[in-house]
């Protein structure tokens, strides 16, 4: 007794107890930065992320693939909405977050600055850069802060599906001609390196981590993920007959796990930074896409305004016309 | 409500019944402001610690989706099977997808 804690250490205790902070409890200034900037990046992902695949949607091979991909494509962004939300309860405002998407401000995962070339660029996206994304959004429907961990299970259940139509465009392509074959194997070297790197940096040149994980933000550290999907992966590649282009990668019986190459870490800054193959092409799209929708954003307000000014002053309502 | 009735507004009452879980419509009842309301779902919808967290909502403020729309609004869905991931043949061997 008599003891005194900061709060800042009853926080601590009382995430590291499992529970869920929700948006009226007290937290650390630090705590919701972190999760604005990081929440408002992963909307923001999911909405950049329509537009590779947006890409193939009118030259899909099939009616049933392009209603499969018209499906994910939605899904993506109504994954973008529910994480907006969630990012609103920390007191952000949506047009903000926006804002700092279109002015280039704020960051998206950089696999969405890859082109998608070639219809099996479908088939590995699903595969790879969602099963990369699944493994990072299964660890985070435990994430302390009660909005996102929500939305993050939903979005789960949404995402199952995506990671399946993917790998199955990639197994029909790797059992077919020998040019379909060839045309998955060509997808996957593409989209290997850069889905390993979606994990972010290693552990040991992730100085946020640490603190994320102190706040039970994340669960598990950037290398652990990584390794986790790489083990899951290389066996999915085997059973399709492809082939992972990494040299180095060599299952290795004492840890458990597949050793692997070393990671291009000057490519992932570099795309960070803005110098990724499509970076600028995103960016307009969004910009153009923001611009051309504004008058339908104005008729919906203006239509709103006229409604309740008729609501409130009926009588009005005959001179109106 | 009716001329001269003094009854109060209705509230719907939604509760959080544990940590980590969202919150969830529980009914309704009649209060004559939301710190009421909240003092009154308190006593009506938790009093076997059913939850952890209360909100109360004007009725007036819900607006619901009419129920003979039903069909329009919801049949779209019901032959888009692709959205489910069983939808899709995935062998064993590969490990959960």
């Amino acid at each position: 007794m008599g003891e005194t804690h900061s709060l800042e250490d009853r926080f601590q205790a009382f995430v590291e107890a499992e529970n869920k902070v929700e948006p009226k409890h007290w937290m650390p200034d630090g705590y919701r930065k972190t999760l604005v900037r990081q929440i408002s990046q992963h909307a923001h992902s999911e909405v950049v992320g329509m537009l590779p695949e947006a890409n193939w949607i009118t030259r899909a091979p099939s009616l049933r693939a392009k209603l499969i991909l018209l499906a994910k494509v939605q899904d993506e962004a109504g994954h973008g909405l529910y994480l907006y939300s969630a990012a609103e309860t920390l007191g952000t405002s949506r047009d903000q977050m926006i804002d700092d998407l279109l002015s280039g401000k704020a960051k998206y995962s950089s696999i969405f600055n890859y082109p998608t070339l070639t219809w099996a660029d479908m088939g590995a996206v699903g595969w790879l850069v969602d099963g990369a994304a699944i493994a990072n959004q299964v660890m985070l429907c435990r994430t302390s802060y009660g909005p996102y961990s929500r939305a993050m299970v939903r979005i789960c259940k949404e995402e199952s599906f995506h990671q399946r139509q993917g790998y199955e465009i990639m197994m029909t392509l790797a059992k077919g001609s020998p040019e379909q074959k060839a045309m998955a194997q060509d997808a996957l070297n593409r989209w290997w390196w850069p889905s390993v790197m979606m994990f972010g940096p290693s552990d040991d040149n992730s100085p946020n981590s640490t603190q994320s994980m102190k706040w039970r933000i994340k669960r598990k550290s950037n290398d652990e993920l990584r390794q986790e999907y790489i083990d899951k992966t290389v066996a999915q590649a085997e059973f399709i007959g492809l082939s992972i282009p990494d040299p180095e990668l060599k299952w290795n019986e004492e840890t458990g796990h597949y050793d692997f190459g070393e990671i291009d870490w000057t490519e992932f800054f570099q795309v960070i930074a803005g110098n990724g193959p499509c970076n600028s092409e995103r960016l307009a799209a969004r910009q153009k896409a923001h611009n051309e929708g504004a008058w339908v954003r104005d008729a919906a307000t203006a239509y709103a305004a006229k409604q309740s000014a008729r609501q409130s002053n009926p009588s009005k309502q005959t001179h109106a016309a | 409500m009716s001329q001269g009735s003094q009854q109060w507004p209705l509230w719907e009452v939604f509760v959080r019944s544990k940590n980590g879980l969202a919150h969830k419509h529980s009914g309704s009842l009649h209060a004559p402001d939301a710190e009421m309301a909240l003092k009154n779902a308190r006593d009506v919808y938790t009093r076997r610690s059913e939850g952890v967290s209360i909100w109360v909502i004007p009725s007036e403020a819900i607006t619901a989706s009419s129920p003979d729309e039903k069909d329009p609004l919801f049949a779209p869905s019901d032959d888009k099977v692709y959205r489910h991931p069983t939808f899709y043949d995935i062998p064993d061997e590969v490990g959960h997808m």
